[in-house]
């Protein structure tokens, strides 16, 4: 189990090591591979009436006229020992883990990402826990009533959250509970955990729900197919001739097998989300990782987005990594392969 | 997709909001009362003004601010030497003073401007404000490495001798700029390289709200800046949320411009634009401060319910939207292959594609604007009754450019402007019928003027010979509209916005239009400018934009001010 482990972080440091030179290069090689030169990507750092020679002081200052990989060197300097920054007035010192500056908005990047990071967290975690439980309990339920009218209003409504946008039942969630029946007059906008969870919790309320009926539609589909496929099984007929009693043959063998897919996507999906929920963070205001990532893009600001696309991509290692943990408690055999 | 997400959220309009329009549909306005009147008049102090910002400000610290709506709402808690007149109609293009005592005394050669400051203001803490404290902010406004945003005005006119950073100034109190004097703490002079007769306009801008040496802090200074107008700042959080609160050190008296009726400003940012709209129409939001006007499906909402329409106002901005054409491209090189785009153009269609007359705006047939002192309504280009375009025109001027079956060019425009692309299609059909074939190449927006429509050396390349430009005054002027878009000496290699107006003509006419002391003359030279232009033919312009402004019945004072290109007015609203 041990090596197991080991195995798995050291592939996960890996594959962000490798993600972080893709994205770099993204960012910083390929627009002078296309011809862009440095002082393009300066000129992106000044004002609108910035001239030739403001720019070439700003290329200077942020070292793009330098080798891109001298540049990412220093990039990943920064997050092991931090970086010093010389801005006008003062020198920034953005300490480790410095995940680079912002030149737009003058400040370290790292910060704004843990400011960040509770309003998606808040998010994820209360529309996973929503999705999974809703999503995997309905996907039994239809397996288990198979061409029911329960099974076919369950499968409908599974279907119209995974067709319908976000912004499309997210703005209509506003509408009608905020601003009709007026049940959470403080939705799209976020109160921190620690200032008032119950306000907090009030006005995550239509997010998380928005946001869990897209993924629990998912979650239902694909739990009713495992259940349908893992009940035709022969151990599942030895279970019940053993004399089982049926919620045991449901819960502690069907389902059991059931989860193990389930589990997979969830571990990615979390991960996902985690990076930031892009689309339900903009259509409800709501100032986590994704609506950063969207308002970086938007101002070309790329350390930002470079920031985000780590931190991302860090959640989505990680989520697997716990996935596969979970693996070896849910079946067994993992831990022998 | 667009089209879906369109009919989403035109469905989505039609059935939300029906609870909230109880509220929404309240007050005594008409529609389009807000452009002429102060609407639900009040003097009620209290409450809380609730402000919802879809987008992030460029910068909250005076020398590093350029959006149009920022200056607007900067007058909260700032004061800079001169501003435009709190009212509605065209009184609100006057200028008035705010810090200062009068407005500027300049020098015969229009080359010094001497401003005098108001005894008794002082900042949020209670220390008085000095003119070197105004002084200082400008300077600050020529760091561009520190604050890249705000405009160079100062910078181009000032005689700076390469100053450029107090941050750099090793002289007592960093006020070493020899192009400004402060021979006192209520005198400020200011020294110009060339003369100009409109530097009132210069003392509005943000860069003369007064900064306290002591309390500079740099590129930080935007998360407190000391306040000199009726509110201050009790939080501010970048991306989230700025909360204001009364200034008890401003003193009314000293400012009869402002009020100061709310007991909190709250700013929430990042707010869903769709969103934005349906909290104002339910009385959730008192106010959008980008004042944009409101999206597609809000528009057709207000517009089609009278409830709703009586609380909007369809407000004229300085903002002309327009086609430039690119005189080093060929075949654009010959005026009448320029004139045949002219009468060719199909501005009915484009005005559709911007939203149509209420919520897009008018159709232009010149550069300048009613709002544009001087403008005078000219139409050199007929395009027919229903301006669809005079193709007989078209084909006429074609023949003069020896180009009888028309040729091929390219239409660029921004990629994340869907309005823009839209009107760009409807530019390409109107031309195909005089057998001018355009191909639309479409470029990212934050690259647009540095890497290729305004990078001339890019358009000649890649023959761009119709650019889709969009411009905003940063007042409502003249120099301020017309100087950046029309002087040949403003073109450098890159990140122009004068996209191919060459001519010598217009820039001596600038020139004296910049040392003409008496508004009414020097309206009259922007006119001719603006005649001369079109009489070139560089410029197709095609709608002069109005924005669909919803004031909820929550809102008090509620008025377009006409200086302020068309926003409403910040500086009095009040909430009981």
């Amino acid at each position: 189990m041990v090596n197991f482990l080991i195995r798995r972080l050291l592939a996960a440091i890996a594959l962000l090591i490798i993600v972080s030179m893709v994205t770099f290069a993204i960012f910083f090689l390929v627009p002078r591979l296309t011809g862009a030169s440095s002082a393009d990507l300066a000129s992106r750092y000044v004002g609108k009436s910035a001239g030739p020679q403001a720019i070439h002081e700003v290329e200077i200052r942020l070292g793009l006229n330098r080798p891109v990989v001298v540049q990412y060197w220093n990039f990943v300097k920064g997050i092991i020992v931090g970086a010093h920054y010389d801005f006008g007035p003062s020198k920034v010192y953005c300490a480790p883990p410095c995940f680079g500056y912002s030149f737009i908005n003058q400040t370290p990047v790292w910060p704004d990402l843990l400011d960040r990071l509770p309003v998606t967290l808040s998010l994820a975690a209360g529309a996973a826990v929503i999705w999974l439980v809703f999503g995997v309990t309905t996907g039994v339920i239809s397996a288990l009533k198979r061409g029911s009218a329960v099974d076919r209003a369950s499968m409908g409504v599974a279907l119209a959250g995974v067709s319908l946008p976000i912004f499309f039942t997210g703005l209509l969630s506003l509408a009608i509970f905020r601003d009709n029946l007026q049940w959470f007059p403080g939705a799209g906008t976020y109160v921190g955990f620690t200032q008032n969870p119950a306000t907090w919790a009030a006005n995550l309320v239509l997010p998380w729900v928005t946001l869990a009926f897209m993924q629990g539609a998912l979650y239902a589909r694909l739990t009713r197919a495992g259940m349908l496929e893992t009940m035709g099984e022969d151990y599942i007929r030895t279970a019940r001739a053993k004399g089982l009693p049926e919620r045991v043959v449901i819960t502690r063998h069907a389902l059991r097998a059931t989860l193990t897919p389930v589990l997979t996507i969830f571990g990615i999906d979390l991960g996902t989300l985690l990076g930031g929920a892009v689309l339900t963070e903009g259509t409800f205001s709501l100032p986590g990782l994704g609506k950063f990532a969207i308002d970086s893009i938007n101002n070309n600001d790329l350390p930002r987005v470079l920031g985000v696309v780590m931190i991302g991509a860090f959640f989505i290692v990680l989520a697997n990594l716990v996935v596969d943990i979970l693996y070896a408690v849910i079946d067994p055999r993992v831990r022998l392969s | 997709m667009a089209a879906v997400g369109a009919a989403l959220a035109l469905a989505l309009a039609a059935c939300g909001g029906t609870g909230g329009s109880t509220s929404s549909s309240g007050g005594n306005g008409k529609f389009n009362e807000g452009i002429t009147s102060v609407v639900n008049a009040s003097t009620k102090t209290g409450g809380t003004l609730r402000i919802g910002n879809a987008v992030e400000w460029d910068s909250t610290d005076p020398a590093d601010t350029y959006y149009g709506w920022s200056w607007d709402f900067i007058r909260l808690y700032g004061r800079a030497l001169t501003m435009f007149k709190t009212v509605p109609g065209q009184a609100g293009l006057q200028l008035v003073p705010d810090l200062a005592q009068n407005l500027g005394e300049h020098s015969a050669d229009f080359k010094t401007w001497t401003y005098k400051l108001k005894q008794g203001v002082k900042y949020e803490d209670g220390t008085p404000v000095r003119a070197q404290d105004v002084k200082y902010d400008v300077e600050r406004t020529l760091d561009k490495n520190t604050f890249p945003d705000g405009p160079t005005y100062f910078g181009d006119f000032l005689d700076t001798k390469g100053y450029s950073s107090p941050y750099k100034d090793k002289t007592p109190g960093k006020l070493g700029l020899k192009a400004i004097e402060t021979p006192d703490d209520n005198t400020i002079v200011f020294h110009l390289k060339k003369p100009f007769a409109g530097f009132d306009y210069f003392a509005m801008l943000p860069a003369t709200i007064p900064v306290p040496q002591a309390k500079d802090t740099g590129t930080n200074y935007k998360l407190h800046p000391v306040s000199t107008g009726p509110y201050k700042f009790e939080s501010y959080t970048p991306g989230k949320q700025l909360n204001m609160v009364r200034n008890t050190n401003w003193d009314p008296s000293t400012d009869p411009n402002r009020k100061q009726l709310p007991d909190r400003i709250q700013v929430q940012i990042g707010v869903n634009a769709d969103d934005l709209d349906n909290r104002l129409i339910a009385g959730s939001a008192d106010m959008d401060i980008q004042g944009l006007g409101l999206g597609a499906a809000a528009a057709a909402k207000v517009q089609s319910n009278a409830n709703l329409k009586k609380n909007a106002d369809s407000a004229a901005t300085a903002r002309l939207d327009y086609v430039a054409i690119s005189s080093s491209v060929p075949p654009f090189d010959n005026v009448h292959c320029r004139k045949a785009v002219e009468y060719a153009t199909d501005k009915q269609a484009m005005q559709t594609a911007y939203g149509g007359p209420l919520s897009g705006g008018d159709v232009a047939t010149h550069l300048m604007m009613p709002l544009i002192p001087g403008n005078q309504d000219i139409n050199p280009y007929p395009s027919g009754a229903d301006n669809h375009g005079d193709v007989a025109k078209a084909k006429q001027e074609l023949q003069a450019c020896n180009k009888p079956n028309g040729f091929n060019t390219i239409i660029s425009a921004r990629t994340e402007r869907p309005k823009e692309i839209n009107a760009a299609l409807a530019l390409q059909q109107g031309l195909k019928k005089v057998g001018i074939n355009a191909e639309i190449k479409k470029y990212p927006t934050g690259d647009y003027f540095k890497l290729y429509a305004g990078n001339p050396e890019y358009v000649k390349k890649n023959g761009l010979g119709l650019i889709m430009m969009s411009w905003g005054a940063d007042w409502p002027e003249g120099f301020g509209y017309l100087q950046q878009i029309v002087d040949s000496r403003v073109i450098r290699s890159a990140g122009n916005t004068n996209l191919g107006v060459k001519d010598p003509a217009v820039d001596q006419l600038i020139d004296k239009a910049t040392v003409t002391a008496d508004t009414t003359a020097r309206g009259a030279l922007w006119a001719q400018i603006d005649a001369k232009v079109m009489d070139d033919a560089y410029i197709v312009p095609f709608l002069d934009e109005k924005h669909l402004l919803y004031r909820p019945p929550s809102a008090k004072n509620v008025y377009v001010n006409q200086g302020l290109n068309g926003y409403y007015d910040y500086a009095q609203l009040g909430v009981k």
